[in-house]
This record gives structure tokens, sequence and C-alpha cells, in this order.
């Protein structure tokens, strides 16, 4: 009964939030193009799916993918507590907090079709110098770095805009190293990495892992897992950009392609 | 429903079960190798997962049915042929309008007010939660509005992409040191959350469109860049709201 409830107000709520784009595009259609919308019994069925879709998503983070999230979060912090049962938190205490970190970051990037897709057509553009699963692998050890960063700034409760700012250095950095085709490509792939399912995940592991780290604070420690996790794969295909022109340089200079 | 259709919804499923599928191998490694305890409320969080994979499955047929054509028709109309202003106009309302609907988003909203209402910055009451998530988004939604009208700005001038990046970064690092701590982190995350599952088509497609039709200009190196810029506004903008608050 309680389920069949939350289903009824997330499916009011959702209507709500799908309103804006809905109401956007039809108006642009009317009356800027000035055209009838074709297809539009398709277009409607296309709606209803939608609606659907979301009211059932957002149910299953609230009862799947949270709790998923923050349990884990608790168990493998209680488990690394059980040798250590100061109340100061010792970073190298939650190693497997870490490792989980990464594993998911990994695990989650590899397997993103949109990350796939982007990595196919990038190895075209560039004529094979960049290949396809080079590109995916550096943008999922990236991330799986960045997460595991993310995770061991709230254990050790450092302030996040060191971090931060210290990694958009060394991005700018890399920007003026690096050959000019790539760059859009590896801006964009910061972005590209977190998907629908992998956001609700990071965002309940952050929170509980700050929640059961003692001496840390939720609002302030538990947020940023998402930020790493989009800021380290434009460092890393950057880098990864770089060596391979580099290596192209030393096998011979009969590539002049390069930055 | 014809044959056709529900073959594709069937794939649509598949789709979303692959998606999960690394969560869960990593979860379940991780339970049965390193934890060694019983999981609380595992049938709770099953019937959770597939609504998951089922809303996901619908929600990206559905979008492919409705949402993307009608975009795309859209997109690809304004960068043949229309003025300007009209195509920035677009621009602002298609940012705006896809990412209120983001799943993502609404997520991280909701657990955003959580978090604020236990840690006492604002009324513990489900209202005062509901209003702050519903500002965040707000914001969010409105900075990437203005995003992906500076992304059509840029491909329509042909500016460098990194001159604004490294600028926006600049401006981030600036106001984290005015900003208030408890706003900083959700202001870093709401940065990647806002590019997932609607923005990331539509946008693509206006920005390739675009640049493809436009004289002089390479959809490679123009046509990317817009998802950098909707990754970038946001903090600014959720900063500057945690300024002025």
């Amino acid at each position: 009964m309680e389920f069949v409830i939350l289903l009824l107000k997330t499916a009011g709520s959702t209507l709500f939030d799908v309103a804006p784009i809905v109401i956007i595009l039809f108006l642009f259609q009317a009356v800027v193009l000035r055209r009838r919308v074709p297809h539009l019994g398709r277009i409607a069925l296309g709606f209803v799916f939608v609606l659907l879709g979301l009211t059932l998503f957002l149910v299953g983070l609230e009862e799947a993918l949270f709790p998923i999230g923050e349990t884990m979060a608790v168990q493998l912090t209680s488990s690394a507590l059980g040798h250590a049962a100061s109340a100061v938190a010792r970073w190298d205490d939650y190693l497997m907090v870490y490792a989980f970190a990464a594993a998911i970051g990994f695990a989650t990037t590899v397997a993103e079709p949109s990350l796939i897709a982007v990595s196919i057509k990038a190895e075209e553009v560039s004529g094979g110098s960049i290949a396809a699963n080079g590109l995916r692998v550096s943008v999922a050890l990236g991330v799986a770095f960045g997460v595991a960063l993310g995770c061991l700034r709230i254990v050790t409760g450092t302030p996040m805009p060191w971090y931060i700012i210290a990694a958009y250095a060394v991005v700018i950095l890399q920007t003026f190293r690096s050959g000019r085709n790539i760059i859009p490509l590896a801006y964009d792939s910061g972005g590209v990495t977190t998907s629908t399912v992998t956001v609700p995940v990071l965002a309940a592991l952050g929170l509980g892992l700050a929640a059961s780290v003692p001496g840390r604070n939720p609002l302030i420690d538990g947020f940023g897992l998402i930020a790493f996790a989009s800021v380290f794969p434009i460092m890393s295909v950057l880098a990864y950009a770089m060596a391979v022109s580099a290596i192209a340089r030393l096998r011979g200079p009969k590539t002049d392609q390069g930055p | 429903m014809r044959i056709g259709s529900v073959a594709v919804l069937v794939k649509r499923f598949a789709g979303a079960l692959r998606d999960l599928a690394p969560i869960i191998l990593v979860i379940a490694f991780f339970q049965i190798v390193v934890i060694r305890q019983p999981f609380p409320d595992l049938a709770g969080v099953a019937l959770g997962l597939i609504c998951v994979v089922l809303g996901l499955a619908l929600f990206i047929q559905g979008l492919e049915l409705g949402l993307f054509p009608l975009g795309e028709a859209i997109a690809q109309a304004f960068a043949r042929k229309g003025s300007a202003v009209a195509l920035l106009a677009f621009a602002f309302c298609l940012g705006f309008g896809t990412t209120v609907a983001e799943p993502a988003l609404v997520a991280v909203g909701g657990e955003a007010a959580e978090v604020a209402a236990e840690a006492g910055a604002i009324a513990a009451s489900e209202e005062a939660r509901e209003s702050y998530a519903f500002r965040l988004r707000m914001v969010v939604a409105f900075s990437v509005g203005v995003a992906i009208v500076l992304g059509v700005l840029r491909i329509l001038k042909g500016w460098p992409l990194h001159h604004l990046i490294i600028g926006g970064y600049a401006l981030v690092t600036l106001m984290t040191l005015v900003a208030p701590d408890e706003i900083i982190g959700v202001a870093y995350d709401s940065g990647g959350v806002t590019t997932s599952t609607i923005t990331v088509p539509l946008v693509t497609a206006l920005g390739v469109g675009l640049a493809s039709s436009i004289k002089g200009r390479d959809p490679m190196l123009d046509g990317f860049g817009l998802i950098a810029f909707a990754s970038l506004t946001p903090m600014i903008f959720v900063l500057a709201y945690g300024i002025l608050l």
C-alpha cells in the first residue's frame, strides 16, 4: 500500500517535471517553425512512456539505489572500525572504501553507452591515432581515480576546493600542451561519464561515508564525489592523447601530427 | 502495440540491465568477499532495482519516440535557417527544459535538501525541504540554459573553447573563496549531474547540427563543447546562489 502511494505521489511530481520541455518543444514547433507536428500519435505515446519510466525510475531510486549506496558506505566503514576503534578517523582504515569506490567508478564508466559512442567517433576523426578502447579505458581510469580520491578526501576531511582547484590547474596546463582536436572531446568526456544510474549511487555513497566517519559533517564533506568523477576524466583523456603523440614522435619523425 | 515496438522495448530492457549490471556485480563482489554480512532488506532493494530497470527502459524508449525526433527536427531547422535571436531563445529553453526534468538532478536535489534539513541549515519540515530542492533545481536549470546560449554563441562566432572554459574555472576558483562552506560541495557536484539522459542527446544534436550547417565550422571541433559548458555554469550559478542567500 505504501508502495502504491509512493508511486502515485512520484507520478504527480513527474508530470510537473516533464511539462516544461513538452511545452517548449510544442511552442517552438507551432510559433516559430509554424509546422504541424508530424506523427502526433507516436509522440504522444512517447510522452506516456517518459512519464511512466521516470516515475518508476525515481521510485526505484528511493527504494534501491540510495539505500545501496548508503548501506555499502556504512558496512564498509563499520568493518574498517572493527580493528581501529578510535574516535579519530585514520585514512588507512578505509582502504576497502577506496577500492569499492574505484571499482564502481571504473565498472560503470567502461559500460557507459554514450562513452562508447563518443570514443568510436573520436577514433574515426583522429584517423586512428586515438584508439576507441584506449580512450574508454583512460576515461574509466580517470573516474576510478577521481572517486577514490574523493572518498579519501571525505575521510580526511580536507577542503574540497583545494583538490578541485589543483585539478583545474593541471587541466589548464595540459590544455596548452595538447593537440587542438582533442580538447573539446576531453572537456566533454568529463560530463558524459556521470550517468543517471551512477550519480545516485555515488551521491549516496559520499553522504553515507560522511555520516559514518567520525567527525565529518555530511553537508560539508558528503558531496563532491560527482565533481571528482567529472574533473579527472578530462585530465586522463588529455594525458592519454599526450602519451599517444609522444610515442608517435619517439617512433619516428614521419608522423607530424602532434601538439 | 505492434510486434516491432515490443521488440524495441525488449531491447531497451536489455540496455537498462546492462547499465545496471556493473554496479550490481561490483556490489555483489564486495558483499560476498569483503563484507560477508547479510544485506538489509534485500527484497525491498530488489523490487527497487526492478523499478529502476523498467523505468529506465520505458523512459529511454519514450525519449526516442517523442522528445528526440521533435527536438532534433527543431534544432536542425533552426540550424539551417531562422533568426539568431530565435535560435538563442530556443537554446536557452532547451537547456532549461531538459535539465528541469533530468532524473539525476531530481535525485541529488532531494538528497541535498535532506542533508541541509538534518544539519539545520533549513527548517526540517517537508515543505522547506521541497522548496530548497525546487530552488536548487531551478538555479541549475537556468544555468544550463545560459550555458547552451553561450555554447551556441561560441559556435556562431567561432570562439576557441578553452579560453571560455579556463575563464570559467578561474571564476569558480574566485567564487569558492567567498562562498559559504555548505554550498561548495553541492555546487561542484551540480556540474556533473546536469548532463545525463535527456540533456546530452538533445544538446549534442543542436551543437553538431549547427556546426555542420555553418560554413567553416568543423563538427568535431565546434560541435562538441556544449556539454562542457553545461557542466561548468551550474557550479558558477549555484555558488552565486549560495553567496547571495
